[in-house]
């Protein structure tokens, strides 16, 4: 089995986001770039399944402007097989990039694509759900296990009231919750050794994907602020704010 | 402008953030059908007959829904779609699969978690774990959108008399296969509608502390949460967590124990109407963020509030 891991360069989860003077955007120039985290875990999940032997080969693959091949390269210093980075001005839609996704998969030959559940800058939460959807691949969201069966891939799906289980077929879409793995960092000579790792360029045109964006970005605004409070220093103080000042018990 | 909202349901019952989609619906303008699709599930097509400012119910009676298969429902509402502008669905786990799987089979660009509604094609969403909020506009001819629960109020669930339509099932998926769920069992309110939410952090140092929670909670007919760090230890399961990733909650009252602030769990709380910090760290961020706190080991406050509370019953 082929799996491919897609991986979304965003601004490092450690930084505290800037809002543009113009409120056009976040400021990202001259940021700390990481892969996004929930990616990460699916990078790894993809080397633990290689490591155990239910797969032959991770590609990872990035959809955006050149950096990203910064992004790819982490994911093959962890111990992915190859890349391919898809060139575009910006970091394309979630359904554009689903688009792109499907034709790579397809051209590929794939039996999984694990993404992770979100990237942390837009919050989207869509890019599986709908490359499962133009594949017509069952879609295992929110996974906190994958157990590789003779029926495909049982998995176990972090819900709001608890988990659930799924039996899917292969091949499949799956997209990775925080709880699934802890990664590995990469060792410097894998980050040596990744730079030798082949990295195919296509663009969305070579793919027949039209990446036109859907949704207009108006404006960024800051959300309001909440100011501290005050200190209390026992029980009894607290209980007397709560109920006589805040009036919420 | 017509807009489908799609019914969740858990065991048998219509999971709250369903009514604050609607009241998101209303806000959109135009007419709005509400889709009840399950097993089994007539009593709650009539009950949400009821629910003020909903013109139509569509209800779709299968085994196929019993268990909220993402590929089922999105190929049902696929279906349905032809007759709408908009279709949303609360952004909980399920609505989070449902609708961007059902956006792309209308090959439509979803929209994550709305806070507010501008006009028909423009919305406000949280971006970077609501440390931006993006004002984006949507050019596509039908909008699938899900819809931040705790921004906006619950419709009423008296008042309203829509029709009740019977509507034909889709093909269910045949690469899927429903095993079993393993619930969180708890008589205390559910953790995004609580009134009062009780939330730990690392700074529990193990599960069974979480019992002196559970005792605040109880005292103050709240519901018990945690910070990631406190489920990734293995102290709580995952459904209690809040945060970015998590749950986003909103209550009268949030109490944060032993929660250092991180901006991945203030993402999930900020907009509580008060918060409540207990933490040995003077320098803890979560004290930024509260309207009170207090500079106390965990372990002695926790009690004596819960004597506090217990005293002035």
């Amino acid at each position: 089995m082929k799996i491919l891991v897609p991986v979304k360069r965003v601004i490092d989860a450690n930084i505290r986001v800037r809002i543009k003077d113009d409120h056009s955007g976040v400021e990202t120039a001259n940021i700390k770039m990481a892969i996004n985290p929930f990616c990460e875990i699916a990078v790894e999940e993809a080397l633990r399944l290689k490591e155990k032997g239910n797969a032959e080969e991770i590609i990872v693959v990035s959809a955006g402007p050149a950096k990203c091949v910064e992004t790819i390269r982490n994911g093959l210093a962890m111990g992915a097989n190859r890349g391919i980075h898809v060139l575009c001005d910006a970091s394309p839609e979630p359904l554009a990039l689903a688009k792109i996704l499907k034709q790579i998969a397809e051209r590929e030959s794939i039996g999984l694509v694990l993404l992770g559940k979100q990237s942390i800058d837009d919050d989207n939460n869509q890019t599986g759900q709908m490359l499962a959807a133009l594949l017509g691949w069952p879609l295992g969201s929110y996974i906190s296990s994958i157990a590789v069966n003779d029926a495909g891939f049982e998995i176990v799906r972090e819900i709001d009231s608890g988990l659930e289980k799924l039996q899917l077929t292969a091949p499949a879409v799956m997209t990775a919750d925080l709880r699934l793995n802890e990664p590995r960092y990469a060792s410097l000579p894998n980050i040596m050794q990744a730079k030798k790792k082949p990295v195919e360029e296509l663009t969305p045109n070579d793919l027949g994907v039209d990446i036109t964006p859907r949704v207009q970005t108006i404006e960024v605004h800051e959300p309001p602020t909440r100011e501290a409070g005050v200190m209390v220093s026992s029980a009894s103080e607290l209980v007397d704010k709560l109920k006589n000042e805040a009036k919420v018990i | 402008m017509r807009t489908l909202v799609v019914t969740e349901c858990e065991k048998g019952v219509v999971v709250p953030a369903t009514l604050n989609t609607i009241t998101a619906a209303r806000q959109i303008g135009g007419e709005v059908d509400v889709l009840v699709a399950g097993h089994d599930c007539s009593g709650i097509a009539d009950s949400m007959s009821k629910v003020s400012g909903v013109d139509r119910i569509l209800c779709c009676e299968h085994a196929d829904f019993e268990n909220h298969i993402t590929e089922n429902l999105a190929g049902l509402v696929e279906s349905l779609s032809g007759n709408y502008t908009h279709v949303m669905a609360a952004a909980t786990t399920f609505g989070k699969a449902l609708i961007p799987y059902a956006a792309a089979l209308c090959d439509a660009q979803a929209i994550s978690d709305i806070s507010d509604v501008v006009n028909a094609d423009t919305f406000v969403r949280p971006i970077y774990a609501g440390n931006a909020l993006a004002t984006v506009k949507s050019s596509d001819s039908i909008k699938m959108i899900t819809v931040r629960a705790t921004s906006f109020e619950s419709a009423s669930t008296e008042g309203g008399n829509a029709t009740v339509e019977n509507v034909e099932a889709t093909d269910a998926s045949q690469n899927v296969q429903f095993i079993e769920q393993m619930l969180s069992l708890s008589e205390r309110p559910e953790l995004t509608s609580a009134k009062v939410v009780v939330s730990g952090g690392r700074g529990m140092k193990e599960g069974k502390n979480f019992e002196m929670l559970e005792k605040l909670a109880d005292n103050m007919g709240g519901a018990v949460g945690a910070s990631r760090a406190a489920v990734d230890a293995g102290f709580v399961p995952n459904d209690y967590q809040v945060g970015q990733t998590g749950k986003v909650v909103a209550p009268d009252l949030y109490v944060a124990v032993g929660i250092s602030g991180a901006i991945q769990h203030l993402a999930g709380m900020k907009d509580s109407k008060i918060i409540v910090a207990i933490n040995t760290d003077e320098d803890a961020p979560i004290f930024q963020v509260s309207d009170y706190g207090w500079n106390e080991d965990l372990f002695t406050a926790v009690p004596a509030l819960n004597d506090e509370l217990e005293s002035a019953i």
